[in-house]
């Protein structure tokens, strides 16, 4: 589902003096269907750049950067907005959403983009946020004044509303409880059950060995490594 | 998304427009293309050709080259009546200042209802009944359909603006700092409003706005104006977290943080 | 009479407001721009009545004016004075014999005959104006037949009224084309805007001139669930006992007793007579 082969990615900042900063070099990385890859590596390594090329946020430099089929460097913005609709789901660490909207809406609105109705996408929402324990007295209000490990929830219950065949993962278990950390690994499992590809980056060595397939060490493709 | 809906033509499709004031540019050979359900933002600060574009596109002003199809015509060379019919049917504006896009002096209900009767409509329960419908979509009490939009606060203006343009059922939408001079709570609720119709409805709309807050919530795409050319445009988020050009750098780094 | 031409405008005036009313009458409730005069009467007092009435008369002409429907009011009387001696003009009070009828607010409960016009005074022409203050803009409206502004102003009556409330200066689409101010006739009369004579309006600070051929179709702005009425006091005159006609409300004396009577003096009269 991810075919990663070469992948280089600099960032130049043309506002002091076109300074080239090369953060990737070479990068590989391929994962099938039904396959968690866990990104390692130091802080700074690259493992977020890396997340953040496969979700096509971030431009890449050169190389091949393929996610379901579609040519990340070449596609148009329409493509890649069609590929994040239905296919590749993303839980980032941070909740950014329209304030005062409700953590229900927020959950659901994957859903509803995805053309559902509103309450088939309502009752997934509540069913995810059921069980991954947000009270309900916090479901009508906007996540915006929630704590970080509420966010964290409504970020991964919105990140499971769909079946995306693949998954990037953020730190999903960092700010958790053990209790929901454990619903939040059972929840990847299902996904890499019904075929999901994912892609992680777990500071929480315990969760990375209890949901990782196999480990990449970004650290190979920095551009100081020998080859 | 699907290769069949993928592969649709755009709803707008704009080539090479150009405007000049006299010898200085206005905007100069803007491309973009818009499908519907797509919110496509345009920043750029003031003087950068955005809201010029965004008045050559509407018709209020005439542009001097390039060409804007729309339904398979060129909206720039359109009769004045049918780009007027267009304007109060298929299209809507939303001002940045209400009272632009309003009749101050008349009802909310008659407001709502203007573009209702200018297309025939002869039935005043039926019309009140639209209007009243519309009130409350955009979270207007419609007990206060009869109330003047002077008697509203700012926000709730630019909500009733809203109703008046959207009651046809358009369906393309342009929008001028739809948020601008708003408080931070009133824009919040503003926009969700216009991502729900906009989802509901299936619109397309382009925003034009020199608020980066506002396009990273509402809008799909983005387009960086600069000296009245494009100089970026992409993904929303991608336009914003790897910015290409050094313009779009500066442009996001300016950005106070919230 | 040497002192002044006949009619007293120039016969240039004249034929330059002729071709204004002719254009009018070939694209009716069209309002066409002319370069209204002077006159020695303030404006607000019928300057485009008479400027259209001047244009019109020929010295066979039999002169009937009217205010508010009746012969006998100020402006009436002026008017009509001033007319039989720049024309010469002979004068009546009587709809039936009179030929030219200028009037202001009412148009005559007789019914009139393809030979007499009917000369309207016209404060305000643009039915549009109350709602659109620019100029530029109310005549592309015209121009586009974009009217839905005059069913707002409808809606807002009633909205505010339960009824529409407009009682005078009812507008109403001419010949399926353009909609006019009638002035400010009361809507009782707007049905008798379908007439077999010719009817003229002039609007001299305004400076526009428009028309009704005869027999043409007018018809006034409505809902189809709020149908326009033309409707008057209930009552009946307390001169004539008519209770078909358009009413007056009169107080007739210090204790503020109050009666209805016909605001068209001649109907009122021929009853009586």
């Amino acid at each position: 589902m991810i075919q990663v082969e070469g992948l280089a990615k600099d960032f130049v900042l043309h506002n002091q003096g076109g300074a080239r900063i090369p953060v990737l070099r070479a990068a590989r990385l391929e994962v099938a269907p039904g396959e968690c890859v866990a990104l390692t590596g130091a802080s700074g390594a690259g493992k977020s750049t890396l997340l953040r090329l496969l979700q096509g946020n971030y431009v890449p430099g050169g190389g091949t950067l393929v996610v379901a089929g579609l040519d990340l460097a070449t596609a148009s913005a329409r493509e890649v907005a069609a590929l994040r609709r239905g296919t590749l789901g993303y839980v980032s660490q941070f909740l950014r959403v329209v304030p005062r909207v409700p953590a229900l809406d927020v959950v659901a609105e994957p859903l509803l983009a995805l053309g559902a109705p509103e309450d088939a996408a309502r009752a997934r929402a509540a069913e995810l946020l059921t069980r991954l324990n947000l009270p309900e007295r916090l479901w009508g209000l906007s996540p915006t004044t929630f704590s970080g490990g509420e966010q964290q929830r409504v970020n991964i219950a919105r990140g499971f509303a769909h079946p995306y065949p693949v998954l990037l993962l953020d730190e999903p278990t960092a700010s958790l409880d053990p209790v929901n950390r454990a619903v939040v690994l059972d929840l990847i499992r299902e996904a890499k059950a019904r075929g999901a590809a994912i892609v992680g980056i777990f500071h929480d060595a315990p969760a990375r060995a209890a949901v990782a397939d196999r480990e990449v060490d970004v650290t190979a493709f920095s551009p100081g490594a020998a080859p | 998304m699907n290769a069949e809906t993928m592969s649709e033509a755009p709803l707008l499709s704009v080539r090479g427009l150009t405007k000049r004031y006299g010898g200085r540019i206005g905007c100069a050979e803007v491309d973009l293309d818009l499908w519907p359900g797509e919110v496509l933002g345009i920043v750029g600060e003031s003087g950068s050709g955005k809201s010029t574009l965004l008045a050559c596109l509407a018709g209020h002003l005439e542009a001097d080259g390039g060409t804007a199809r729309y339904d398979g015509r060129d909206v720039l060379t359109l009769p004045e009546p049918e780009r007027r019919r267009l304007a109060r049917t298929d299209w809507a504006f939303v001002h940045q200042h209400a009272r632009d896009g309003l009749r101050m002096n008349v009802s909310a209900g008659g407001n709502v209802g203007e573009r209702l009767m200018a297309g025939g409509a002869r039935h005043y329960g039926d019309i009140r009944a639209t209007a009243e419908d519309w009130l409350a979509r955009v979270e207007i009490d419609p007990a206060r359909i009869d109330d003047r939009p002077s008697q509203f606060s700012g926000g709730m203006q630019q909500r009733l603006q809203i109703a008046r343009g959207l009651v046809t059922g358009p369906r393309l939408v342009l929008m001028d700092e739809p948020t601008g001079g708003l408080d931070v709570s009133v824009q919040a609720r503003l926009l969700d409003l216009l991502r729900g119709l906009v989802r509901r409805m299936g619109l397309a709309a382009i925003v034009v706005t020199h608020d980066i807050g506002v396009v990273r919530l509402l809008a799909d795409r983005l387009m960086v104006m600069k000296d009245g050319r494009v100089v970026e445009a992409g993904l929303t988020d991608r336009v914003l977290d790897d910015p290409q050009h050094g313009y779009t750098q500066l442009l996001v780094s300016s950005v106070l943080p919230t | 009479m040497t002192e002044y031409n006949f009619a007293y405008l120039d016969e240039p005036t004249k034929k330059m407001i002729r071709r204004a009313i002719l254009k009018g009458l070939a694209v009716p409730g069209y309002q066409v721009p002319f370069a209204s005069r002077e006159m020695p009467m303030p404006y607000g007092w019928g300057t485009g009545g008479v400027q259209v009435t001047a244009a019109c008369l020929v010295p066979e002409d039999r002169l009937k004016v009217i205010d508010q429907g009746a012969d006998d009011t100020t402006n009436a009387v002026s008017i009509r004075a001033f007319f039989a001696r720049v024309a010469g003009v002979a004068t009546t009070t009587r709809t039936r014999e009179a030929t030219l009828i200028q009037t202001r607010h009412r148009i005559p409960e007789t019914p009139l005959s393809p030979d007499q016009i009917l000369v309207y005074q016209v404060p305000i022409p643009e039915p549009l104006r109350f709602l659109e203050p620019r100029e530029t803009e109310t005549r592309r409206m015209h121009a586009l037949e974009e009217y839905g502004l005059m069913h707002v102003k409808l809606y807002e009556d009633i909205a505010r009224h339960g009824a529409i409330a407009t009682s005078y200066a009812y507008p109403a689409l001419v010949n399926g084309r353009h909609v006019l101010d009638p002035s400010p006739i009361p809507r009782f009369d707007n049905p008798k805007l379908e007439s077999p004579a010719i009817q003229l309006f002039g609007a001299g600070r305004e400076q526009r001139i428009y028309a009704i051929p005869p027999f043409t179709r007018v018809v006034s702005l409505d809902f189809e669930d709020h149908p326009f009425e033309a409707s008057k006091a209930e009552g009946a005159c307390a001169l004539c006992g008519a209770t078909t006609s358009y009413l007056d409300e009169i107080v007739a004396d210090d204790a503020g007793t109050r009666r209805f009577q016909c605001s068209d003096t001649d109907y009122c009269a021929e009853r009586r007579a």
